[in-house]
């Protein structure tokens, strides 16, 4: 439909340069840059060589996405960017651009949340999401159960990791198998040829008096090295598929058991996983089981939706258009710890906030200038 | 012509709007907070423009401080001249921060100009006069400069936080980096054809190759 918004949306929250086009619900370019290759050496991102890729490839690849959706900048209906939470120094590096961007063009502009913008992006590929949607976010950085009554104003968080998040604990366990970085693919493809029930890792916070929706995996880690340094200590050849596989198992069982139970204490018919880690074929395959045992209907996008990209960001900004929530402001900041219940940054209301307007009267203040207090940007 | 000229490469924020006919200054805007240059740029710019009543479109050059800097803030600047560029379809004229600097001392003599690079170092350079750089941009320890430049006149923060070194300190000049005197030097260029650096940061400085301990990527892979 002509009429749905058209909007571009820019995300650098970690390691890749996302620009996205979105016409509501249909995806009409995703344009990626990536410096994880720079990275893997290190065997994590290094925010410093993240943000100057950012830098290089930024404008590159807007014109890169308008090139793909074949629409004219002048055409769209608004900019969104990912304001948070992500790589302080990263994450300015969209912020700036997007500003810039809506600014010369003369459209709105919209300072979305990371995680929103996860979820939000199964519109894109499944339809309008339910009302409410459960969300498991699972990556890097997240490991969430999230409630979303509104995805454009009320996400509320059930349970998270209360120490690594999956997407981590994948990456540390690659690490001690000597399979390098990022852990979650090269894990996938060794599993696939191991046996999942070969060793008995421990399923962090699964007893009956544990909190039912958080998650704690840094035991499991923990688990997994041991097991691995007694074999190498025994002189023994580690069995790095069945190990793959029996550390994967653990992972995706504690999720998709504590997502279902969400699903049935909340009455959610319907289930979206989102997040690099749901680009993990295990967890896809055993979230189907589980969600088709238990009635539920499950929604996870496909996985270059998943991991981190600038369609995503858009998306959440074309809901946001949709349902006319007030836009940013200029002094719109980078928020490394946006938390997940704000799903967008707006101005303060009284100044634009009818939904198209911006306000240009500068030096008011915001409430995240606690948050960026806590580092300094300037270097 | 209509030159926006901006710095975010040192603790300044600063924004000035410049018109080449008749060498006009329409307006300017200096602010100094380290910590906020991503929020204090646009509405900056938005007030520049909105005083001289000329909207962005009207722009035809961008001039942007290419550093050397502290990083984050350096990208700032960088990254929304090159935005508007793409955005307007304009050029986008880099000019190294040291030279605006050293063009608004207006000195005929030779200097140094040095800011702060934070981790006990300066960025310098040694300028024959206000218009002529010799050599390229450094990144030192104030200690480790060579005694025929530390005791030359001196010019910037960076002089002045390390007054025992640059023993040539001139107080009575501007300190801090000033889009206005940025965009008249541009506009000198322009005038005499001269070529411009790209609006590439000058980073001087190997990014810091470590993952933090307790590192939080958003999403793998
Ligand atoms: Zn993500």
């Amino acid at each position: 439909m002509a009429d749905e918004p058209l909007v571009l949306g820019i995300e650098t929250s970690c390691d890749e340069t996302g620009v996205g086009i979105v016409r509501g619900h249909t995806l009409l370019a995703d344009a990626i840059a990536s410096s994880v290759d720079e990275h893997a050496r290190f065997g994590g991102v290094v925010p410093e060589v993240a943000s100057r890729a950012h830098l290089e490839a930024m404008v590159p690849t807007i014109e890169r996405a308008l090139r793909e959706a074949r629409v004219s900048a002048t055409d769209l209906d608004a900019v969104a960017v990912t304001a948070g939470p992500g790589l302080a120094g990263a994450l300015l590096v969209g912020v700036s651009a997007a500003k810039a961007y809506a600014y010369a063009l003369g459209k709105p502009l919209y300072g979305v949340n990371h995680l929103a913008s996860h979820i939000c992006v199964d519109q894109l590929e499944h339809g309008a999401l339910p009302e409410p949607t459960m969300a498991l976010l699972v990556s890097g950085g997240h490991s969430s159960l999230l409630l979303a009554p509104d995805i454009t104003s009320d996400v509320r968080p059930l349970g998270s990791t209360i120490d690594d998040a999956a997407g981590e604990a994948f990456d540390k366990v690659a690490r001690v198998l000597d399979l390098g970085f990022p852990g979650g693919p090269v894990i996938d493809r060794y599993a696939r040829e191991g046996d999942p029930g070969a060793i008995a890792f421990p399923r962090g916070l699964t007893g009956p008096r544990d909190a039912p929706y958080d998650f704690s995996f840094s035991g499991l880690k923990t688990a997994v090295a041991r097991w691995i340094e007694a074999k190498r200590n025994a002189g023994e050849e580690v069995p790095v598929r069945d190990v793959s596989a029996s550390f994967q198992e653990a992972v995706t069982d504690v999720l998709t058991r504590k997502a279902v139970r969400a699903c049935k204490d909340e009455g959610v018919d319907h289930l979206m996983i989102g997040g690099g880690v749901a680009a993990n074929s295990r967890l896809r395959a055993m979230a189907e089981e589980r969600c088709t045992a238990a009635g539920i209907r499950l929604r996870v996008p496909r996985p270059k939706l998943c991991t981190d990209n600038g369609a995503m960001v858009a998306a959440l900004g074309a809901e946001m258009v949709a349902r006319r929530r007030p836009v940013s402001h200029w002094d719109l900041p980078a928020d490394s710890s946006l938390p997940v219940t704000e799903p967008h940054l707006p101005g303060k209301p009284h100044e634009g906030s009818d939904g198209h307007g911006h306000s240009h009267d500068g030096g008011h203040s915001h409430d995240h200038v606690h948050e960026l207090s806590r580092e300094n940007l300037y270097s | 012509m209509l030159l926006l000229a901006l710095d975010t490469a040192t603790p300044a924020v600063t924004v000035a709007l410049y018109e080449t006919d008749g060498d006009r200054l329409l307006a300017a805007s200096d602010q100094t907070d380290a910590r906020r240059h991503g929020e204090l740029l646009l509405p900056s710019v938005d007030r520049v423009l909105r005083e001289a009543g000329r909207p962005l479109q009207e722009v035809d050059r961008i001039v942007v401080g290419t550093g050397p800097g502290p990083y984050t803030g350096l990208r700032v600047g960088l990254t929304t001249a090159q935005t508007f560029g793409a955005a307007l379809g304009i050029p986008v004229l880099g000019l190294c921060t040291l030279d605006g600097i050293a063009y608004a001392s207006g000195l005929e003599s030779p200097f140094v100009v040095a800011t702060d690079a934070r981790r006990k170092e300066v960025y310098w350079a040694r300028f024959a006069d206000a218009r002529t750089r010799v050599g390229d941009p450094a990144v030192d320890r104030p200690g480790e400069l060579p005694p025929d430049v530390t005791a030359m006149p001196a010019v910037g923060a960076g002089a002045r936080l390390y007054e025992e070194v640059f023993t040539g300190l001139r107080t009575d000049l501007p300190l801090d980096q000033s889009a206005a005197p940025l965009a008249c030097l541009a506009a000198e260029k322009l005038a005499k054809g001269e070529e411009f650096p790209p609006p590439r940061p000058l980073y001087l400085r190997r990014p810091d190759a470590r993952v933090p301990a307790n590192y939080k990527v958003v999403t793998p892979r």
